[in-house]
């Protein structure tokens, strides 16, 4: 066992964990965030897509003794304490860019740096940055819609 | 006393945003996984390695030896717990008997053999990896033509020749017709094995009461009554005993419409133990053990004359079914032999089903289930009549649509479709697109050497499933509508919706009909011990079976408001007026709020003659027909022949899927049935190797559509109401899947066409074009 100390969402978490334990499963079963999904543990996803350090990262494949002394971001610390949306979630929301949800929180951060890099990107970009994470359920032109809106929203 | 009422807003029609989506853009929803109970454990399952072995022995010491494993149950211990149940039948069918977890023999690769118990997941996994099995493998069977032939491996051997039925059908007279038609053309065409990849893959929570004999079940199901019923008969337990939660539900596509041997195993886990025991399938095991779609080897035959008149078609169908027959697998390619002959009007029809044994995981239901692989063969025959004839495909089309004045109309393999215009569909899509222009562009293209291709796809489907005596377990759908004293209105829905947002379009409907803001409605669903008994949601069904129940609950709850109301105002319950949520009455101009009805019905103290207090209703509504949703999808490509790669350039869907209850919901369920569409067109493929290993058994390996392969989808949409229910809906979940698949491949036959190719099988990978072209110059 190893003790890690991590900051998620703007809280610090001090834990032993396995030195196994995947980033996604210390944040979903550790600390109790379950908007973090898993939805192939191979990276090929994207649907545990968390923001570590300022950078979007799959959290399945990365340990959660990796993640030590890091500030991690999920989905759930993206609205406002009192509860006001982020405008990436508003533009999902909007958008219709979502079905089933469980690529969402994942699809949500990735847009978050996508957007970090590129304030305004063009719709191939969008399609090129949301390349890592797939949805099964909108064929994706919502999500691209999305995208577009929020940049809308934030610029 | 007179009131004034305000309008309020219709919102049937609307792009009203999900009441669904705050939680899940949140990152609050609950999935199955998400679930935790006190001493939750954790399962772990060990499946087979082999397509098809002899178990001589297990050894589950070393893992019942690791500190943290708390039990291991092998094929022995559940002997007791029934098989897994196939629901449909047919005559003459074959059914292996499918337990739980194996006997002396497994039948494809994942086949589960062995469950571990521990405190902790991973533990459980280690102890998994600890099972030792003598295993004596023998060889297996895959392709299902290599199934059928002489001396092939038996996947059981009690039935040699691989058969698990043969069902034939016919109308009118096919032979007759294609003696004497003008033209007979042949084509063997295949709908390749899928794997549906739900996003959320599958899981299951059991926890066991003893003292209260009762079971509750969280599991990732399209069919939570249903699973209950099967779960209580394989368990032993009173059906009221049993709960089945389907909490949300990350995406089904028809492979959540089952119920595997997971749950009634986490189940007799449960039992045992006297603990709650969860397992969630991991990704390998999702394409390994969930079911898969398609799986077809078609033989088509149509028969025609030379002025483009079709005659006839005839089909020998070849299905894969995998080991076993899940909940549906024999019923889905009798689906394909109903939709033979698409939107045409020809009268004679003549097919034959034959069901294989396979070492792979079975086939059931994936998204369209039987119509895709039916549209795909009638609209590549088409495709390739008119290139025989050398007549434009639209034209030829044209020629054989049902008419408009034709409806109800009786096809050849005896469905009845509800109503339709496809010649109008088809003008519209053919507007949209230019599709005249589009040709002379090809022209120019051509006399450029660049290879442009348009496809059509005129497709027609049975949907809204359906009426009972065409469906195993019952094709109705039922709805509650209960006001509560505040004038709050709770729905429950007997479907289960898991994406298809009916939180929302059944709040639109219910704010409509009573006239109450939309916030103040709630809409529940899968959760038996909630909702009244249901059938689930699949075959595109939720708005035109559960939201015709819906209506006719909401109706009844007019009824019953009216005569309060009425009772209230001293006035007449046939002549007051129940609209924007106030009971008025036209002699007076006095009027009563919903909201002051709702209470009075619950305060009791006045109530109508032959009324009683309360103010809840529930429906139970059979349909007596299908709904018979069509389009015309058309695809614009290029492919480049230096690499093989196809371009899409436009596409363009018009559909007619009846009345809209919410555009922007229709239009999220055609780009997701698209992109499923143009998966298994261009990349999709669940390959089993000859020894029965799934080759294509990750997202590295099995192609799935991402953000960058995808076109932009144009659509437009006309209407005509279906006349089965009373929404006018025709449903629109698997629409796109149905119509964009032949669309690309007759946009690539297409463009390849100068080269002489005829028929292209999919997925039409780069590689599989690039020798297309590079075969056909040498």
């Amino acid at each position: 066992m190893r003790t890690i100390n991590v900051s998620v969402n703007g809280k610090p978490y001090s834990h032993e964990v396995e030195p196994r334990m995947l980033l996604t499963h210390y944040l979903r079963e550790v600390i109790g965030l379950t908007g973090t999904h898993m939805g192939c543990e191979t990276s090929l996803c994207g649907a545990c897509t968390i923001e570590m350090d300022g950078k979007a990262v799959k959290s399945c494949t990365i340990f959660a003794v990796q993640a030590d002394g890091a500030s991690i971001l999920t989905v759930e610390g993206l609205a406002a304490a009192d509860g006001k949306l982020h405008p990436i979630q508003e533009a999902y929301w909007n958008e219709h860019a979502l079905q089933c949800g469980f690529c969402t929180p994942g699809m949500i951060m990735i847009t978050k740096q996508i957007l970090e890099r590129n304030p305004n990107p063009s719709e191939h970009e969008i399609r090129e940055g949301l390349d890592g994470n797939l949805c099964r359920c909108t064929g994706y032109q919502h999500i691209v819609n999305a995208v577009k809106a929020a940049a809308k929203a934030t610029v | 006393m007179a009131t004034t009422v305000t309008k309020l807003e219709k919102l049937v029609g609307k792009r009203v945003r999900r009441r669904e989506d705050p939680r899940l853009i949140t990152g609050t929803a609950m999935y199955v996984e998400d679930v935790k109970l006190p001493d939750l454990h954790h399962a772990a399952i060990f499946r087979s390695p082999h397509g098809a072995a002899n178990i001589r022995s297990i050894d589950v010491s070393k893992a019942l030896a690791l500190p943290g494993v708390v039990a291991v149950y092998t094929g022995k211990d559940i002997l007791g717990v029934g098989s897994v149940v196939c629901a449909a039948d047919l005559p003459g069918l074959r059914k292996p008997v499918h337990h739980i977890l194996a006997q002396d023999r497994v039948y494809f690769v994942g086949h589960a053999v062995a469950v571990v118990i521990a405190k902790d997941r991973y533990i459980a996994a280690d102890g998994a990896d600890l099972i030792e099995v003598d295993w004596a493998p023998t060889q297996a069977v895959t392709d299902p033509e290599k199934a059928l032939a002489a001396g092939a491996p038996a996947v059981h051997p009690e039935w040699p020749d691989n058969t698990a039925f043969v069902f034939d059908q016919k109308g009118g007279d096919y032979a007759a017709a294609a003696a004497s038609a003008e033209v007979v053309l042949r084509q063997r065409i295949i709908s390749q094995r899928l794997v549906p990849n739900a996003m959320e893959t599958r899981g299951v929570v059991a926890d066991w009461k003893a003292a209260d004999r009762s079971l509750t079940v969280w599991t990732s199901t399209q069919i939570p009554h249903l699973a209950r019923s099967i779960l209580a008969g394989q368990l032993g337990l009173d059906e009221n005993r049993v709960r089945v939660i389907a909490p949300e539900v990350g995406g089904g596509f028809g492979s959540k419409l089952n119920v595997y041997p997971e749950e009634a195993l986490m189940g007799f886990v449960s039992m045992k133990l006297n603990k709650p025991v969860k397992w969630i399938e991991s990704r390998r095991e999702n394409f390994q053990t969930t079911i898969h779609g398609r799986g077809h080897v078609d033989y088509l035959e149509i028969a025609a004359n030379r002025d483009g008149t079709i005659l006839g078609l005839k089909l020998k169908l070849i299905q894969d079914l995998g080991a076993y027959h899940q909940l549906l697998t024999p019923a889905i390619p009798t689906l394909s032999v109903l939709m033979m002959p698409g939107l045409y009007k020809f009268r004679n029809i003549e097919a034959q089903v034959i069901g294989v044994f396979t070492n792979a995981v079975p086939t059931d239901a994936y998204r369209g289930a039987g119509r895709p692989e039916a549209t795909h063969g009638i609209e590549r025959m088409v495709d390739i009549l008119a290139a025989e004839l050398k007549m434009d495909p639209a034209e030829l089309r044209y020629k054989n649509f049902a008419g408009k004045d034709d409806f109800p109309f009786l096809t050849a393999t005896g469905l009845t479709y509800d109503s339709g215009d496809y010649a109008a569909t088809l003008d519209v899509a053919l507007e949209k697109i230019d599709y005249k222009g589009l040709r002379k562009e090809q022209a120019k293209a051509r006399a450029e050497g660049r290879y442009m291709g348009i496809g059509i796809s005129t497709y027609g489907e049975l949907c809204a499933f359906g009426p009972s005596p065409a469906t195993p377990a019952g094709g109705w759908e039922s709805a509650t509508v209960k006001v509560e004293p505040s004038g709050k209105v709770t729905v429950m829905t007997g479907c289960s919706p898991h994406g298809q947002g009916q939180e929302t379009s059944f709040a639109q409907i219910a704010a409509d009909e009573l006239g109450v803001p939309i916030d103040d409605i709630l809409v529940l669903h899968g959760d038996t011990a909630i909702v009244q008994y249901g059938i689930g949601t699949f075959g595109s069904r939720n708005t035109a079976v559960g939201g015709a129940a819906l209506h006719y609950a909401l109706q009844d709850i007019r009824d019953k408001a009216k005569k309060f109301g009425a009772k209230m105002l001293d006035a007449d319950a046939e002549t007051v007026i129940l609209e924007d949520g106030h009971c008025t009455d036209p002699k007076t101009g006095n009027s009563v709020t919903f909201q002051q009805i709702a209470a009075a019905a619950y305060r009791g103290n006045i109530i109508p003659t032959g009324s009683e207090p309360g103010l809840v209703a529930t429906r139970f509504w059979e349909p007596s027909n299908f709904a018979y949703p069509y389009g015309a999808h058309i695809i614009v490509s290029e492919v480049d022949p230096e690499t093989g790669q196809i371009t899409i350039k436009r596409y363009m869907a018009v559909d007619d899927i009846g009345n809209i209850i919410n555009p922007l919901l229709v239009d999220g369920q055609l780009h997701g049935g698209v992109a499923q569409g143009l998966g298994q067109a261009l990349w999709e493929h669940g390959v089993y190797d000859d020894n029965g290993q799934l080759v294509t058994g990750e997202f590295m390996d099995y192609t799935m559509p991402r953000a960058r392969m995808m076109p932009w989808v144009e659509s437009a949409h006309t209407i005509t109401p279906s006349p089965v229910n009373p929404l006018g809906a025709k449903g629109v979940g698997e629409a796109g899947t149905i119509g964009s698949t032949p669309a690309m491949v007759n946009s690539v036959v297409d463009a390849l066409s100068p080269l002489g190719v005829r028929h292209i099988d999919m997925p039409m990978t780069s590689e599989k074009i690039w020798k297309l072209i590079h075969g056909s110059k040498a």
